[in-house]
């Protein structure tokens, strides 16, 4: 369990976190969306007293995290910046890291293989891909059997059998009663694997929710195909309703049911070869929630360039 | 590959044992990650070399050339100094070894890593200093102890034993100054947290500031001048220089004075800062 109440992070005249409160509760993979530079690593930084908030707080497990005697079994952790010295090997790395709350050589063994490192794991870490620093990341993180774990951005630079690897490990981990609580940008991904979402913007709160419960507020488009495509078009357009096309004859439509488009067209004895709805992405939603917050931004890069 | 090789299920024993994080453990884990980096037993090595390659070279071509020597030189040489002139320059090399010990960790970003598994932050300080104070006093010590005897046999008939006034003290304290030079660099490095930052801040103290206060008024210089880092550590280790120097312990005393409020700085750094 991980408790954020009124937490703020301000770097000089920036505020990278602000006011954020959510709980992040176990047995479930928990998202944590934003655009980039909304506060999301500066969150996780937090949580693992990186970093001091400049008001408010957040507890793991019910304590700050410095507050715990052996904080790597309350909380593994991959940070999105690598965390492991270039000149050292991946066992080595593992094994300094274990040293520290004695945990046991074959628990250092044991997670190398886990994450399917064991072969280069006598090799510098500075010759490992992305997605083999990934690995190495992960296995840190999982090194103390920790009750909590915390993925920033776990899937950048992984390969398709990678994402699809981190992505049943997450599940196999929230299936243990463990908390999983993972960032990423990547809306698709967040839709395959967390249960619940949280969104946000600028350091704040946008959203917080189930992952389903977001996806059935999104509008969706009812695509529809008609020869006779720009009449229907005007019939259609309305203050409530936009209409796109990206294609001759399909037009994408905005605000009005499937049975609005239909009557529409049979009242003005228009055919309609095709009418079908097409439900919004995670994707579409998080633009949706979160361009205020984007728009904004750009605004005030133009004011202080003025 | 697959998850139902992941760990333990919550109700049941864990599977992974874990202590509280403590110094000492946190000690042991600083010796893995000083041990486990070639770079580490580069630079090291680099000092001993300096210390016994210096020192006997300086050594050798003194008694060669002792003939042509002038008054002056020869009344002030001291066989002791002699064999042990190469820890001027091995204090660079054990300074940037000690600065390394933490800025490698902020460059690569490792030190996240390491705060993470000991966020209370000040046992870090305290197992990195105690290691790397262990790993280079020995070192150290091994160093000079060589120099100084291979230094006197090559000095032939102008050498001296080890039964000469000061001639322990000085073997045993180039290896004290080596290891809180050593020690400088490292609370250097937590406080400014980049490699050439750090090797900036040591060089300036150690080699800057020592010129500095030579362009000033000698009445100026005459009264601070000792006091300085590298003249006050100096002069336990140098048995005869020019000018006015500590007495030997005095000296050394301030010195360790210099690095512990350096690493009392570092503490106050490491507290206080964002990692």
């Amino acid at each position: 369990m991980i408790e954020a109440r009124s937490l703020t992070k301000r770097y000089g005249p920036k505020t990278a976190v602000d006011h954020l409160d959510f709980e992040v509760r176990p047995g479930i993979v928990t998202g944590f969306l934003g655009p980039n530079g909304s506060g999301k690593s500066t969150t996780m930084r937090l949580i693992l007293g990186l970093d001091r908030p400049t008001s408010g707080s957040v507890t793991v497990n019910g304590r700050a995290y410095a507050d715990h005697r052996a904080p790597l079994s309350e909380v593994g952790a991959l940070l999105e910046a690598r965390s492991i010295h270039t000149g050292r090997s991946a066992r080595n790395h593992l094994l300094a890291l274990a040293a520290t709350h004695r945990i046991s050589t074959r628990r250092v063994d044991e997670v190398l293989d886990l994450v399917g490192l064991s072969e280069v794991a006598s090799k510098r870490v500075g010759s490992f891909s992305l997605g083999m620093g990934q690995r190495l990341g992960i296995a840190a993180a999982l090194l103390a059997d920790p009750a909590t774990v915390i993925l920033d951005e776990p899937i950048n630079g992984l390969d398709p059998e990678g994402v699809r690897w981190v992505r049943n490990l997450l599940r196999g981990l929230a299936g243990e009663g463990r908390t999983v609580f993972l960032s990423s940008h990547l809306m698709a991904e967040m839709a395959l694997t967390a249960q619940h979402v949280i969104v946000v913007g600028r350091g704040r709160l946008i959203a917080d929710v189930e992952t389903s419960e977001l996806l059935e507020g999104a509008s969706s488009t009812v695509m529809v195909r008609s020869p006779e495509a720009s009449e229907l078009r005007d019939h259609l357009a309305s203050p409530d309703v936009t209409v796109t096309s990206r294609e001759a004859g399909l037009l994408e439509v905005r605000g009005a049911s499937p049975e609005q488009v239909g009557e529409t067209a049979r009242r003005h004895g228009l055919a309609v070869y095709e009418l079908r709805v097409e439900s919004a992405s995670l994707e579409d939603v998080f633009m949706t929630l979160t361009s205020d917050s984007v728009e904004y931004r750009a605004a005030s890069l133009d004011g202080s360039a003025a | 590959m697959s998850v139902t090789t992941a760990p333990t299920h919550p109700g049941t024993a864990p599977r992974v044992t874990v202590s509280p994080v403590t110094t000492a453990t946190v000690a042991r884990s600083e010796w893995i990650k000083f041990r486990t980096l070639r770079s580490s037993w580069i630079v090291m090595a680099a000092t001993v070399v300096a210390v016994i390659g210096i020192g006997s070279l300086v050594s050798y071509f003194t008694n060669s050339h002792w003939s042509s020597m002038t008054q002056i030189e020869r009344l002030r040489f001291n066989a002791v100094d002699r064999s042990l002139v190469g820890v001027n320059l091995a204090q660079l090399t054990i300074g940037v070894l000690g600065v390394l010990f933490i800025s490698g960790e902020y460059s690569t970003g490792m030190v996240r890593a390491t705060l993470g598994a000991a966020p209370r932050r000040l046992p870090v300080l305290a197992a990195k200093a105690l290691v790397f104070a262990a790993v280079s006093f020995v070192c150290s010590l091994a160093a000079t102890v060589v120099a100084f005897t291979a230094g006197q046999s090559l000095l032939a008939s102008h050498s001296v034993g080890w039964g000469h006034p000061g001639a322990v003290r000085a073997v045993f304290g180039a290896a004290l100054y080596l290891t809180l030079v050593g020690l400088l660099g490292l609370a250097l490095g937590f406080i400014v947290r980049s490699t050439a930052g750090g090797i900036a801040a040591l060089f300036g103290l150690l080699l800057i500031l020592p010129v500095i206060f030579n362009a000033l008024p000698s009445s100026w210089n005459n009264t601070v001048g000792p006091y300085l880092p590298g003249a006050a550590g100096s002069a336990l280790w140098t048995l005869r220089s020019d000018g006015n120097v500590l007495a030997p312990w005095t000296g050394f005393g301030v010195f360790c004075a210099w690095c512990a409020a350096a690493l009392v700085a570092a503490a106050v750094e490491l507290r206080r800062r964002d990692a």
